[in-house]
């Protein structure tokens, strides 16, 4: 087998089973030295349970996985010395100051006390908590305890980065600084892996896997996916009673899907022109008021759905 | 070593949670304290009450034999038969003798006559034990009566066939602290090892901190002995500082040999950590651990080890169970090493027992942790 030495992340139908439920379904990727891999998908899609067995703490069912060229069956110990791994809660030790957390982090890590004095400094930096030392990790602001954790992750450099949701629960713009810090670690080499329900910082990522259901339905750059929709049209509308709406054009033959989008709702055409009047025609007849119509850049919520919708189809098709 | 880290931490932590330590030092002082006192179960300055029909000198010279002893408490004489209940219904007395009016009369005559003891039994073990001192009182006294008569009469040597010289040992005061002292050091380090191990590992699942270390590059068993070490060295004081008020308080000092004590108390401390551990692969949150632990751990320790009732007291069934709980052997040992001075020879089998048991539960711990932590 060739490729496991070249690529960070090499994955073969890798399986995870709970007793009958089938939490990863034969999933296969690589993911490049540098790249920004995100796994895209709802709750219960299988991204952390893949994480985690990446990170060698969960055994798989079936399949290899191989991470910085270590079978992460056999070689569980190999792996987790080059992997840095943040899970969804950033646990860190609340009632622990911010500077003992980075000394047992490092500590756990094996870092000497020269070069865990440089990283910890760094580490400060990057969370922005110069001065703060001292203060209990629980009294910081999630956004700070999120970035401390990042920086408590990647304490010993490791080349390989997993973030399981990690910016859940932290308010934009603390999002906005970690995902800065995830851009200047990948400038530098390393190789992130992240997973996330948020469509918006999927579209940070160097490349994509959308996850349902246990199986990896798409792969490719976020601008590949979106191309996945091209002959569709996708209309943004807003009205009154949007859920009946959606229903009212769910019905009609010509309109391939429908999806809420915040207030509003995406409906997405293929091929039929003059399909934004139509649109309105048929709410109006329906007694629906229409606040807005527009031709809109397909997002990738869109393309997830679709591609969510396509699968199921197939399937169905298979299966009767 | 990776373990260091670990174990500074904990010590952080601990340091952190002022509630846990407290709870760890300052507990055990307290509870030999209360327990000394209060849990007693010597039966001394029972007050008592006299109704004297008779007032007589015979009478007073019966009364006098309880006045004198340490075991009773006189209170005062009634004036009519309707106090006796008032006095043992309010508790002001838990004794009342009532002596007849004939009681002098028949004596002179060598005619036996009666009195009335009244004993509040409502604690049945201080009734028992009271009854037991009364008994022995009054006999003495009958003795003395008849052996009057006989020397009245002219027979000049009289020797009673059986003299008894009752000695007891090793607790010649019959002092209940010295007694509960083997049992709450027993005690208390199955609270300390039980509740911190299992409510540490625990909490670290339940925070979601566990996952963290489990990436890290760090073994199962460092781990493990990282974050027992320091509630060891806890429970190590707690032990300390309980045979300190026990020796200020009750006069309780180590006769047997301290590396002797230091080596049982050792096995045991593994074998309640091992059931703390145990109990943290099963318990998902911390609540359930406590009360995993209370269950099967503190409860039999405190009932079920001859701690506070005695084994060969209990049912049969009873007993059976209480070779389950590890307290049994180490309390054996314990109260052979602190109050007997005896060496291992005298109870090298509950040390074997202990051991087996240690060993035992350490196994299952260690197959369920690496299945818990996987």
């Amino acid at each position: 087998m060739i490729g496991h030495f070249e690529h960070p992340i090499v994955v073969r139908s890798l399986t995870k089973k709970f007793g009958l439920f089938v939490a990863v379904d034969s999933v296969s990727f690589v993911v490049e030295k540098g790249e920004i891999f995100g796994f895209l998908g709802p709750n219960g899609a299988g991204k952390s349970t893949t994480i985690r067995m990446l990170c060698g703490i969960l055994e798989p069912t079936d399949g290899n996985a191989w991470v910085g060229g270590f079978d992460v069956r056999r070689e569980p110990d190999e792996v987790k010395k080059c992997i840095g791994y943040m899970s969804q809660r950033f646990s860190l030790y609340e009632d622990l100051t911010v500077e003992q957390n980075l000394i047992f982090f490092g500590g756990i890590y094996g870092l000497e006390s020269e070069r865990l004095e440089v990283r910890k400094h760094w580490a400060l930096d990057i969370a922005g908590l110069r001065g703060q030392e001292k203060v209990l990790t629980g009294e910081l602001p999630s956004g700070w305890k999120q970035r401390l954790a990042l920086g408590c992750t990647i304490l010993h450099e490791p080349p390989i980065l997993f973030l399981d949701e990690p910016t859940s629960g932290v308010d934009p713009i603390s999002r906005r600084i970690f995902w800065d810090l995830i851009y200047e670690l990948s400038n530098q080499g390393t190789t992130v892996f992240v997973t996330t329900h948020y469509m918006d910082e999927a579209e940070h990522c160097t490349r994509l896997g959308l996850m349902y259901g246990g199986k990896l339905i798409a792969l490719g750059t976020p601008t590949e996916l979106k191309q996945k929709l091209s002959g569709y049209t996708v209309y943004e509308v807003e009205s009154t009673q949007p859920l009946e709406a959606m229903e009212v054009l769910q019905a009609e033959e010509w309109v391939a899907e429908t999806s809420m989008f915040g207030t509003a709702f995406h409906v997405s055409v293929q091929n039929v022109p003059r399909a934004g009047l139509k649109i309105r025609k048929i709410l109006e007849k329906n007694g629906f008021e229409i606040r807005k119509v527009e031709k809109t850049i397909p997002s990738l919520e869109d393309v997830f759905i679709h591609t969510v919708l396509h699968q199921e189809q197939n399937s169905f098709h298979t299966e009767s | 070593m990776n373990i260091v880290p670990v174990i500074v931490k904990e010590f952080r932590q601990l340091r952190r949670d002022k509630r846990i330590l407290t709870v760890l030092l300052f507990i055990p002082g307290l509870m030999l304290f209360m327990f000394g006192y209060a849990l007693n179960f010597d039966v001394k300055h029972t007050r008592f009450a006299v109704y004297d029909e008779d007032r007589s000198s015979m009478s007073r010279s019966f009364i006098e034999q309880f006045t004198t002893s340490e075991y009773f408490d006189f209170v005062e004489y009634l004036t009519h038969p309707s106090q006796i209940d008032k006095r043992l219904d309010g508790e002001q007395v838990r004794v009342v003798l009532v002596i007849p009016s004939r009681f002098s009369y028949d004596l002179a005559r060598n005619i036996e006559t009666k009195v009335q003891v009244l004993i509040d039994g409502t604690n049945s073990t201080a009734g028992t034990i009271v009854l037991g001192y009364v008994n022995s009182i009054v006999q003495q006294y009958s003795l003395k009566i008849v052996m009057d008569a006989f020397q009245r009469s002219g027979k000049t040597s009289l020797t009673i066939p059986i003299d008894y010289r009752p000695r007891l040992w090793y607790n010649p005061e019959l002092k209940s602290a010295k007694f509960m002292v083997p049992g709450l050091i027993a005690f208390i380090m199955m609270v300390t090892a039980v509740i911190s191990t299992a409510l540490s590992v625990v909490r670290e699942r339940e925070l979601g901190t566990m996952e963290q270390l489990l990436v890290a590059p760090l073994s199962p068993a460092e781990l493990i002995i990282g974050k027992t070490i320091p509630y060891i060295v806890l429970s190590i004081i707690a032990t300390i500082i309980i045979l300190g008020v026990g020796f200020a308080l009750f006069d309780v000092t180590i006769k047997g040999s301290i590396l002797l004590l230091s080596c049982v108390t050792v096995i045991y401390l593994v074998a309640a950590l091992g059931m703390g551990l145990f109990i943290s692969t099963i318990a998902e949150t911390q609540q359930v651990a406590f009360m995993i632990a209370a269950v099967t751990t503190l409860l039999p320790t405190f009932i079920l080890s001859g701690f506070v009732f005695p084994i060969r007291n209990m049912p049969e069934i009873i007993q059976v169970i209480t070779y389950l709980v590890p307290a049994r052997y180490f309390l054996v040992g314990l109260r052979s090493i602190i109050l007997k001075g005896v060496g291992i020879e005298a109870f090298w089998d509950q040390v074997l027992y202990l051991t087996i048991f240690t060993v035992i539960i350490l196994s299952g711990t260690i197959v369920r942790m690496k299945k818990a932590l996987r």
